[in-house]
């Protein structure tokens, strides 16, 4: 499968999706003018990946901020997680928060609530 | 000589503008068209000034996500006063730091038709605890899917859940077609 690797900017976070190397990640920040064009490659690689999931995927969000746009699509590269989860694979959510981000902790915990996967919350300091 | 006149009461403005500014401790205004580009200089703009003057992180990082979810309100939603230029989102943006809050004020023009339910949002929003805000976040980006302006319906809720006050606001009724809607978010300096 192709690696996704996009250098984050002022407005749109850094993405890693490799499979053979079981590297999932989104960080940084996410408030791109165009959510839909941003993020429309990186749920089509998720699709696909869906296709034929590793055994174990860990997922890690380490997001300084995000726009309630791109809150929306979080979910729905959680939902695509979900149906991994229910296809019989194993999948984590290390959720990465700032010490001094407790918004960034309870968007996590609210995600948790909605979505049916394991989330592992992950202090970090400066 | 008339001339003259003209050009000293517009001085005098100016420096009313600025007396006016500094007295309510605005360190921002704007009033034009809101892009991607503005809010990204605006924020990173805002930024630097706080970090200059040794604002706590929490309270930059708050002031930081309540600007960009209000400029992005404005460049997504913003009516026109004209139908000509309907691409063209303006507002009034404002920034103030006080003593005890950041206040973020933003004004945009909006269609009458659009005010009853942006009023009802506004009051369903006011009535609600960080317990409430926080089902109505989760009920609605469930259950909405992106609009094609992306995003919407959120922003507001957000905004409440995060600077934690009362969303202040008011529409002023411009003619029979369009309103003016400002918006006031505060964010506590000291939690």
């Amino acid at each position: 499968m192709d690696v996704i690797n996009i250098q984050g900017t002022d407005d749109t976070p850094n993405v890693i999706l490799d499979k053979a190397s079981g590297q999932f990640e989104i960080s940084g920040r996410s408030l791109p003018e165009d959510v839909n064009m941003f993020y429309e490659p990186i749920l089509d690689w998720i699709d696909q990946y869906a296709e034929d999931a590793n055994d174990h995927t860990e997922f890690n969000f380490k997001l300084e901020y995000f726009n309630t746009a791109s809150s929306k699509v979080i979910l729905d590269i959680l939902l695509k997680f979900e149906e991994i989860v229910e296809n019989g694979k194993e999948v984590v959510i290390k959720w990465h928060y700032h010490e001094d981000e407790e918004d960034m902790l309870e968007a996590g915990e609210e995600y948790s609530d909605i979505v049916d996967i394991p989330f592992d919350y992950v202090l970090y300091t400066d | 000589m008339s001339r003259e006149i003209e050009s000293h009461r517009f001085l005098d403005f100016a420096y009313q503008l600025y007396k006016t500014m500094k007295t309510n401790e605005i360190n921002l205004v704007y009033e034009g068209e809101v892009t991607q580009d503005i809010t990204k200089t605006f924020t990173s703009l805002t930024e630097r000034n706080m970090a200059k003057s040794e604002e706590s992180n929490q309270v930059q990082r708050k002031v930081f996500n309540v600007m960009v979810e209000c400029l992005q309100n404005i460049s997504k939603h913003a009516d026109t006063l004209s139908d000509d230029d309907e691409e063209e989102r303006r507002g009034i943006v404002m920034v103030s730091r006080g003593d005890e809050s950041y206040k973020i004020i933003t004004g945009n023009v909006i269609r009458n038709t659009k005010v009853p339910s942006l009023k009802e949002s506004l009051e369903h929003i006011n009535s609600l605890d960080k317990a409430g805000l926080s089902s109505l976040y989760k009920q609605q980006i469930v259950e909405s899917t992106i609009s094609e302006k992306g995003g919407a319906g959120l922003g507001l809720i957000d905004i409440a859940k995060k600077t934690g006050s009362k969303l202040s606001y008011q529409f002023k009724e411009l003619n029979e077609e369009v309103s003016f809607f400002i918006l006031t978010s505060t964010i506590n300096r000291n939690r």
